[in-house]
């Protein structure tokens, strides 16, 4: 009878552990899978079957019809449909490749370069920003604005910045980056539309790549500066006495070191960018848009066309799906953050 | 700047144009690896932070030709705060009760003997001391926004409803993604399964989740309709209710965000030596004292930077009440992003700038007590 609760080794549940284990995973797996189930059921519907009440199961409570597929993918909606799908198809994965070469160079310099940025160079900064804001805003044309500001910072930093000793170190560079992650898009996103419709680029590929970027950098350099900062500095020490550049180390020893972690916050931020909808919201109208744009479309004046929507988002999701479980043994190793200190 | 690797730059072996290059550029890597992201975070972070805050200051007109920002100062906020705006944002105060006066107090009480142990005790800085009077006063208003809006007849604003969805979202997040992961790091057939199954909520966009629960929730056809109706429950719909709409928000929430929990507590946990745990089985440790004493502490400083991340994420929660509710009944689910956007709708930018930079100020003042706290507990996390 003991047998029963003893646990062969650590980690290896007893018997009656992992009867336990298995009930509650269980009927979470249920609670995860129940809700995507219904989605699939649905998109299998037509209007009257979804109106009627509840049908659970295809074939035995109805006949499932395949009129909502056909809507999207061949029919009315098809060319919306396939044109919004190249669109995030273009745009999440370039902007997770962007923002992932720049961030993992940025935390790789952040966690083996010293920089000490002067405090009285970030204030004249900062300052001369405001300068050229409030000048713009008030009817000054933007270009001599902006020389202007650019002149009086250079004078500003010569003179008045060399006085300040106090500098920052890397950790202060590192939260900065970071804390750019607080910024809710919705506090940013007016000036950046008005900033883009100035320059033309509202509703292109750009405008919501370039955001995209930024929005996800943070998080880029948060998830890289952990896990690089395990690699033993040992090796690059040994290619830097054979003479190997610092690029040529970064390149050949640096990343091909650094994969679990590019890989498992690749497929963070590509999540992200992939689902994004306030900023495509704003940044795009009718050529790049993304397709949680069409699937909140289909909230019509008839109501929610639920069929459509669970096929749409079914066709978004899959892909992720895909990728995530080819991905997925190197999500665990890739994730580091918070695990080293010192 | 100084090269943490190898300070003094390695003199080229002949002096031939190729290695002068080569050498310049090795003593630039430095600034090569790191302006790229200076200046597109400077580009696209601090430029539209500063210009929105110009805004914010502003009204905002459409006139021939684009449009024209007059500064008007502190109306926007001003508005926010006591103006026409005031309910929506802060809520609707109830009178003081006995109940609102003592637990009121008793936080006030906790913070002030906070602050009188750190000017008795430690050494006094005065960073450290404007940071503890800043939270002080920070939290001691948000307790009297609380306790004023939670109960008889108080209305909570878009402020308080942010506050809910993130603390109450993430204390469950946590919870049940730190039990799922230990029971998937245990040697069980099929847990990799399990692990990607547990993963996909995560992977579906928060607009599709939203717009999956709103069918799920509907208690005239959707799956759950015989368990609400064999509760007595048919004519109830939870989104006229304040408390049932939020709960159902929450839920969509927790559904989604459990999985990113779980799967760095995993990786944690996976990652942590076995030998103490070993060692104190041998000692006849039970698995509590286990878990108490060795995967705590090492799982700690994982946690902490876990819920940052969340915390910081989840004050941008919009995508679900927008979709679920519309923010309905009233205004009783709108987060402080949707009260942004709903601004900006009617054409209100300047109002809609103000509120996202509460937004900003209610972000960095919990980031910046939780960062305080890692410091202290970790030797160094940021």
């Amino acid at each position: 009878m003991k047998r029963w609760f003893q646990s062969k080794s650590i980690n290896t549940p007893s018997p009656v552990g992992a009867a336990l284990s298995y009930l509650v995973l269980g009927v979470w797996a249920f609670l995860i899978l129940f809700p995507l189930y219904w989605l699939v059921i649905t998109s299998f519907k037509i209007s009257s079957q979804v109106a009627e009440g509840p049908f659970y199961i295809p074939f035995v409570d109805f006949k499932p019809s395949l009129d909502a597929w056909k809507y999207i993918l061949v029919g009315d909606l098809s060319q919306d449909t396939i044109r919004n799908f190249s669109n995030t198809l273009i745009v999440a994965p370039t902007s997770a490749l962007i923002a992932l070469a720049l961030g993992a160079t940025a935390a790789y310099a952040l966690v083996r370069f010293e920089y000490r940025p002067r405090v009285g160079a970030i204030l004249t900064f900062i300052g001369c920003v405001i300068l050229s804001i409030v000048t713009i805003s008030m009817g000054v044309p933007w270009q001599i604005a902006l020389a202007v500001s650019a002149a009086v910072f250079f004078i500003l930093l010569q003179t008045i910045g060399r006085r300040f000793k106090r500098a920052l170190g890397n950790n202060d560079i590192a939260f900065w980056m970071i804390s750019q992650r607080m910024l809710p898009p919705v506090a940013v996103v007016i000036p950046i539309y008005i900033l883009f419709q100035r320059l033309h680029l509202l509703d292109t590929y750009v405008a919501l790549i370039i955001t995209y970027v930024t929005s996800n950098l943070p998080i880029v350099i948060w998830l890289m500066r952990d896990y690089i900062s395990t690699i033993p500095i040992e090796l690059e020490e040994c290619a830097s006495i054979d003479g190997a550049s610092r690029y040529r180390i970064f390149w050949s020893i640096v990343l091909p070191l650094a994969v679990p972690g590019l890989v498992a916050t690749f497929l963070f931020v590509l999540v992200f960018t992939w689902n994004e909808y306030l900023l495509a919201l704003f940044l795009s109208s009718a050529k790049v848009q993304t397709l949680p744009l069409t699937i909140v479309a289909q909230n019509a004046t008839r109501g929610p066309q639920w069929w459509n929507m669970s096929v749409l988002i079914l066709i978004m999701i899959i892909p992720v799906i895909v990728i995530a479980i080819i991905l997925e043994r190197y999500i665990t190793r890739g994730l580091l953050i918070g695990a080293v200190k010192g | 700047m100084i090269d943490a690797m190898n300070p003094e730059p390695v003199e080229p072996q002949s002096s031939s144009l190729h290695s002068v290059i080569s050498t310049v550029a090795d003593r630039l890597a430095g600034s090569v690896f790191i302006l790229p992201t200076v200046l597109a975070l400077l580009f696209l972070s601090i430029f539209p932070l500063i210009a929105s805050l110009y805004v914010s200051l502003a009204k905002f007109d459409i006139a021939p030709g684009g449009f024209k920002l007059t500064f008007v100062g502190l109306a926007n906020y001003k508005k926010l705060f006591i103006g026409s705006e005031g309910t929506h944002f802060l809520g609707k105060f109830a009178l003081s009760t006995p109940l609102t006066w003592i637990v009121f107090g008793v936080v006030v009480i906790a913070l002030a003997i906070f602050l009188a142990r750190y000017l008795l005790n430690a050494r006094v800085a005065m960073s450290g001391l404007i940071g503890r009077v800043l939270l002080t006063f920070g939290l001691g208003a948000l307790t009297w926004m609380l306790v004023h809006t939670l109960w008889n007849g108080g209305r909570l604003g878009t402020a308080s409803v942010t506050l809910v969805y993130v603390f109450v979202g993430i204390f469950f997040q946590y919870i049940l993604g730190l039990s799922l992961a230990m029971l998937t790091v245990q040697r069980l057939p099929g847990r990799r399964f399990f692990r990607v199954i547990f993963l996909l909520p995560m992977m579906i966009t928060p607009v599709g989740v939203a717009y999956m629960f709103r069918m799920l929730t509907d208690t005239s056809k959707g799956p759950f309709t015989p368990i609400w109706q064999a509760m007595g429950l048919v004519d109830f719909s939870w989104v006229n209710n304040a408390w049932g709409a939020r709960t159902a928000i929450l839920i969509a929430d927790v559904w989604q965000w459990t999985p990113f929990m779980f799967i760095v507590l995993v990786a944690a946990l996976e990652s942590q030596p076995v030998e103490p745990i070993e060692a104190a089985t041998v000692d006849g440790a039970n698995s509590w004292q286990i878990f108490q004493h060795i995967t705590w502490p090492a799982i700690l400083p994982v946690s902490m930077t876990l819920i940052l991340i969340r915390l910081i994420e989840a004050f941008k929660i919009v995508d679900l009440p927008n979709v679920m509710t519309n923010g309905g009944p009233g205004t009783a689910t709108q987060s402080l992003t949707m009260h942004a956007f709903i601004n900006w709708r009617a054409l209100d930018i300047g109002a809609s700038a103000a509120v996202a930079y509460m937004l900003l100020f209610l972000v960095t003042f919990f980031a910046m007590i939780f960062v305080n706290l890692i410091r202290q507990r970790t030797v160094e996390t940021l």
